[in-house]
């Protein structure tokens, strides 16, 4: 075991882990997302809910 | 009811949310319906959402519930991944350049779920060791031993073994790294 290169190697897996996620992060949310928590929220609306 | 509604926090934590779905599906389409199922389940059950507690930690919970629940339903293509894609990784030499994304994302693929997940939420989604077992109703150990095992599975998928130096580090910078490393401790 060479825990510097263990080291090394980790960081490295973790840094390539980060930019898949965060290029998937930065890809922004497609508009039915947002579509479907406007909808949530009228239908509350109709249903006499008001938080 | 009194201050602001939660729901209105639910869009903040969208994009990390199909992050960790589709890291976990591997399929745009499946996690874009999971991360809808889970909206409305949160959305619902919000009276659930105990105030001053992680949100997002509540929405992965959610999600990975919904995920669990219909890999339940649909099992069959577990089995198939793993011998495919590890044929076609093995050929290439995946230590002679500079890593590329997509390889990263076979071999992510590769790994077993369990072990993706705890990953995912450890190493790219910055929950603790705590928060990551709580959200997957396991032990903190088994959580750091998930975690460890998928790293070393990926070094292991990408051709980075433990008696080789990466290719863009060699030994003088290494060893400039790892005692930066040891003083700013």
């Amino acid at each position: 075991m060479q825990a510097g290169k263990n080291d090394e190697r980790e960081s490295f897996i973790d840094e390539n882990l980060r930019r898949v996620y965060e290029e998937t992060v930065e890809e922004g949310i497609p508009d039915k997302f947002k579509d479907l928590l406007q909808k949530l929220k009228e239908q509350d609306k109709k249903d006499g809910n008001e938080g | 009811m009194s201050g602001k509604d939660p729901r209105d926090q639910l869009v903040d934590h969208l994009p990390a949310m199909r992050a960790f779905a589709i890291s976990l599906t591997r399929n745009g389409a499946i996690a874009d319906d999971m991360v809808q199922d889970t909206l409305v389940k949160a959305w619902t059950n919000i009276e659930k959402f105990q105030d001053g507690t992680n949100m997002r930690a509540w929405l992965f919970t959610i999600l990975r519930n919904t995920y669990y629940s219909s890999r339940r339903k649909a099992n069959r293509e577990v089995a198939d991944v793993d011998g495919v894609f590890t044929e076609s990784l093995a050929e290439k030499p995946a230590h002679d350049g500079h890593m590329q994304m997509t390889d990263f994302r076979n071999a992510l693929a590769l790994l077993k779920d369990e072990q993706r997940e705890a990953l995912l939420l450890v190493g790219a989604s910055g929950f603790s060791y705590e928060e990551a077992a709580e959200m997957c109703g396991v032990a903190v150990g088994t959580i750091k031993s998930r975690t460890n095992r998928a790293r070393a599975r990926l070094a292991e998928l990408m051709g980075l073994r433990e008696d080789e130096s990466l290719e863009m580090t060699d030994d003088a910078t290494m060893s400039v790294i790892s005692s930066s490393k040891v003083s700013s401790f």
